[in-house]
């Protein structure tokens, strides 16, 4: 279930309070997408969304850490890990 | 595009297979809830990767799937009554009913209109005024904050030609009552890394105490998916039964505030049925008493359409991951895409169409050895 | 239009639902295993030609001691104008890439068309006027046609249907039979482009996109891939509704060999991943109408991908793929993460998803 994309937000809309609206950009496709349940977004995040609402603000820390993981399993495991791919 | 391509390495990939390989010592039988994971699990060829000790079962997160044969039957009776417009995700369409489904009624002249968001459905109605327009709300708890927006904007605009058919449902009753069965072989669990998004994952740590089995959030790209794989079979092997969260960029315990009470605004928990494994308590969404006018069940009067399920169709084994699609008799012969008994095999992250599409139980020659 | 109210549905005992045979649905015509069905159950059956059965996107026909190459198409795409293109330029560019895949030198096309009472006269010359720029660029002549008008309400605007005829060089000999395990499986450039602009100016998936059809006469590019590669050139074959995995599913299936492509070889616009993300298609199913998939053997492969590349049709063009002797008609992907799946027809519409 529940194709959730990540796009960036271009610019804000908040002329309705109760419905602010963000122009969301997904590698150059630009949408317009509910920011109601995100509402500390700002210009330049990252929002994940799903039917036309972001449902969160992606946390570029956890993210860094999400790809760290396999370093740290290999380390521990006393693997060899090959030369970063990136 | 960034927050995706990272996390589709083939470096990284073949990395996770072989960690894997070098934890699990026994045999594991693990659950992915959502539709989407299964989809991606099979379309990357995750699968493939895993160590042949660990089984994956694959569950009802497929919103698509385990919508009654009834409501679509009703959702195809509104769709027909005269100036009406049913608005739908495109999911939905093929998916069998009684007798036929949205497409074929489509293609019958009733006005179906497949859309992206159920904002489109409110614009539609402001856009048609002389048309009602029905929403057609299925999903998870990942999609009905959009759905108690779209109720919320339209009373805001007072519009009077804009109803729902609601049948969205929870997954944690589902889980529950998968976990508690008898036949229950399901020893760790892959939760839905969007529907935890807007819920958080508190839910799930009675769960995971009760029946002693360790959860793991994940999101949907191949390093998320072999992440969570990872972190769970740690537990498995270490006998530990947490709730662990593989998704932090987008998830966190208590989830997205602002959307849960949307949802305890407009919609009330209630019993649902679920296509292929019956009534399950509380697991369901209904609009609030006051909300009313917008209940397009009520408004249209199609309550008492009633459907059983047929009996070949085994999407309800399926669904509770008691069996794997090619065990099904009518797998790949009298049940294919083009002309499916049951809901698995027609939407697009049922399991059933996702074996049938990225296997058709035989597996390719020259696959990488796990 | 109001709709007479539907009866509520009888409970049935019979489990299996209204068999697809039973009427034309709109997954008949997608290009996917529906259309497939259709061919084989109503149209082959039916017309029972041998050079029909070969399913190539045109017909090679002797005459004398020349062969003319005949294809045809319609075109039904709404809405009528989208970025990069219309239903007239399509019409053109269509039919004029159906001959050159089978290795002929487009001359002459007819255009019969399908009026709906009330389509303004401005759309209808704006059309026929984009026919005809198009017609120029491809090197061919409108020579003869018709004209129909339907009522109001029977015809979605306009619909077109071109035939074209197209004489092939003696040395060149192109068709599915000539494919060979070790091809080099060669694309000129990024997929999905078409698909994705047409969707992104239909009504209910309102997004802005930068994507433009890739809708273009693939006559010049051709004769330079010819030129280079020779009798190294195998097989032909334009990628149009159904997308690229469709195109070399029916090519392997009439060619009796097996292939496998590289999924991170295949080039897709940013853009286009970005529509397909959101909308949950995949790119390998959605329409190009500017593209030509080739089959080359591995001694010719570099030299033709390097005259594809020196032109401005071709600058992205990358090898995405190898024919096998594997299974015959079996299609694989190598995923973006190294495993083998199985890539097979769609059954019908490819619709945007939620889940």
């Amino acid at each position: 279930m529940c194709l959730g994309v990540p796009g960036q937000v271009l610019a804000i809309d908040d002329a309705n309070p109760d419905f602010p609206m963000g122009r969301v950009s997904f590698g150059g496709v630009v949408q317009e997408v509910c920011l109601a349940y995100t509402p500390d977004t700002q210009v330049g995040d990252y929002v994940i969304v799903h039917v036309g609402f972001a449902i969160s603000r992606l946390d570029e820390a956890e993210a860094k850490q999400t790809l760290e993981y396999l370093e740290q399993i290999e380390a521990l495991a006393n693997e060899p890990s090959p030369p970063s791919s990136r | 595009m960034k927050y995706v391509d990272e996390y589709r390495g083939q470096a990284e990939a073949q990395r996770y297979a072989r960690a894997l390989s070098r934890i699990t010592t026994r045999p594991w039988s693990v659950m992915e809830i959502c539709g989407g994971q299964t989809h991606n699990l099979l379309k990357f060829g995750i699968d493939q990767l895993l160590p042949d000790e660990l089984s994956l079962i694959h569950g009802p997160g497929c919103p698509v799937c385990v919508t009654p044969i009834e409501t679509i039957d009703r959702a195809i009776a509104i769709a027909g009554r005269p100036s009406v417009t049913l608005a739908s995700f495109g999911d939905m369409l093929r998916v069998p009913g009684s007798s036929t489904d949205l497409l074929r009624a489509k293609a019958s002249g009733a006005d179906v209109r497949i859309v992206y968001s159920p904002l489109d459905a409110v614009q539609l109605a402001v856009r048609t005024p002389d048309r009602h327009v029905v929403f057609f709300a299925v999903g998870f708890e990942t999609t009905a904050p959009a759905t108690a927006m779209a109720v919320s904007r339209a009373r805001q605009l007072g519009l009077t030609n804009f109803s729902l058919l609601v049948a969205h449902v929870l997954v944690p009753p589902a889980l529950e009552a998968l976990l508690s069965a008898a036949d229950n072989v399901i020893q760790g669990v892959l939760a839905a890394g969007h529907v935890c998004t807007v819920m958080g994952t508190w839910q799930y740590e009675p769960l995971a105490e009760r029946h002693r089995v360790p959860i793991v959030v994940t999101g949907f790209e191949p390093v998320d998916l072999l992440q969570g794989l990872h972190m769970l079979v740690t537990q498995l092997e270490a006998g530990r039964s947490e709730v662990l969260n593989q998704y932090a960029r987008s998830v966190t315990r208590d989830g997205n505030q602002p959307a849960q009470r949307r949802l305890t605004d407009v919609f009330d928990v209630c019993d649902r049925h679920w296509r292929g494994i019956g009534s399950i308590e509380k697991s369901g969404l209904r609009l609030r008493p006051e909300l009313s006018e917008f209940d397009a069940e009520q408004r249209f009067d199609v309550a008492a359409i009633r459907a059983p399920e047929p009996a070949v169709c085994i999407a309800g084994e399926i669904l509770r991951g008691a069996k794997k699609p090619p065990a099904c008799s009518a797998f790949g012969t009298t049940c294919t895409p083009e002309r499916p008994l049951g809901a698995p095999m027609v939407s697009s992250e049922g399991a059933c169409a996702a074996y049938y599409r990225y296997r058709k139980g035989t597996r390719p020659t020259g696959s990488p050895p796990a | 239009m109001p709709n007479p109210p539907a009866k509520p549905s009888p409970t049935l005992v019979c489990p299996v639902p209204l068999p697809a045979g039973a009427a034309v649905q709109l997954g008949h015509g997608s290009g996917g295993r529906l259309s497939q069905q259709l061919l084989g159950d109503v149209f082959l059956s039916t017309f029972d030609d041998p050079e029909l059965a070969t399913l190539k996107d045109g017909a090679v026909l002797p005459i004398g001691s020349s062969r003319l190459a005949l294809s045809t198409d319609s075109f039904v795409v709404h809405p009528l104008f989208f970025p990069g293109g219309d239903i007239g330029s399509l019409a053109v560019h269509g039919t004029v890439n159906d001959l050159c895949m089978c290795g002929a030198r487009p001359i002459a096309l007819s255009a019969g068309f399908i009026l709906e009472e009330g389509l303004p006269l401005h759309t209808l010359k704006q059309v026929v006027a984009s026919m005809q720029r198009a017609a120029v660029e491809a090197g061919v002549r409108v020579v003869t046609g018709d004209t129909k008008v339907v009522e109001h309400g029977k015809g979605d605007g306009l619909y077109i249907n071109t035939a074209g005829v197209g004489v092939i060089p003696e040395e060149v000999q192109v068709a599915p039979n000539r494919a060979r395990p070790g091809d080099r499986v060669l694309i000129n450039g990024p997929i999905g482009e078409h698909g994705i602009a047409v969707l992104s100016v239909r009504e209910g998936l309102a997004f802005e996109s930068p994507i433009v059809s890739d809708c273009a006469s693939l006559v010049d590019l051709v004769a330079r891939m010819l030129a280079a590669g020779g009798e190294g050139v195998h097989v032909l074959r334009d990628p149009t509704r159904g997308g690229v995995a469709t195109a070399v599913y029916e090519l392997a299936a009439s060619a009796r060999v097996g292939v496998t492509l590289n999924e991170r070889a295949i080039p897709v616009a940013d853009a286009v991943h970005g529509a397909c993300e959101l909308l949950g298609l995949d790119p390998l199913y959605v329409a190009n109408e500017g593209k030509v998939v080739a089959w080359v053997d591995p001694s010719r492969a570099e030299a033709v991908l390097e005259a594809m590349r020196a032109h401005p049709l071709g600058a992205q063009a990358a090898i995405i793929g190898e024919v096998t002797a594997g299974p015959p008609g079996e299609v694989y992907l190598r995923s973006s993460i190294g495993s083998l799946r199985v890539l097979d027809l769609l059954s019908g519409e490819q619709l945007p998803r939620i889940c």
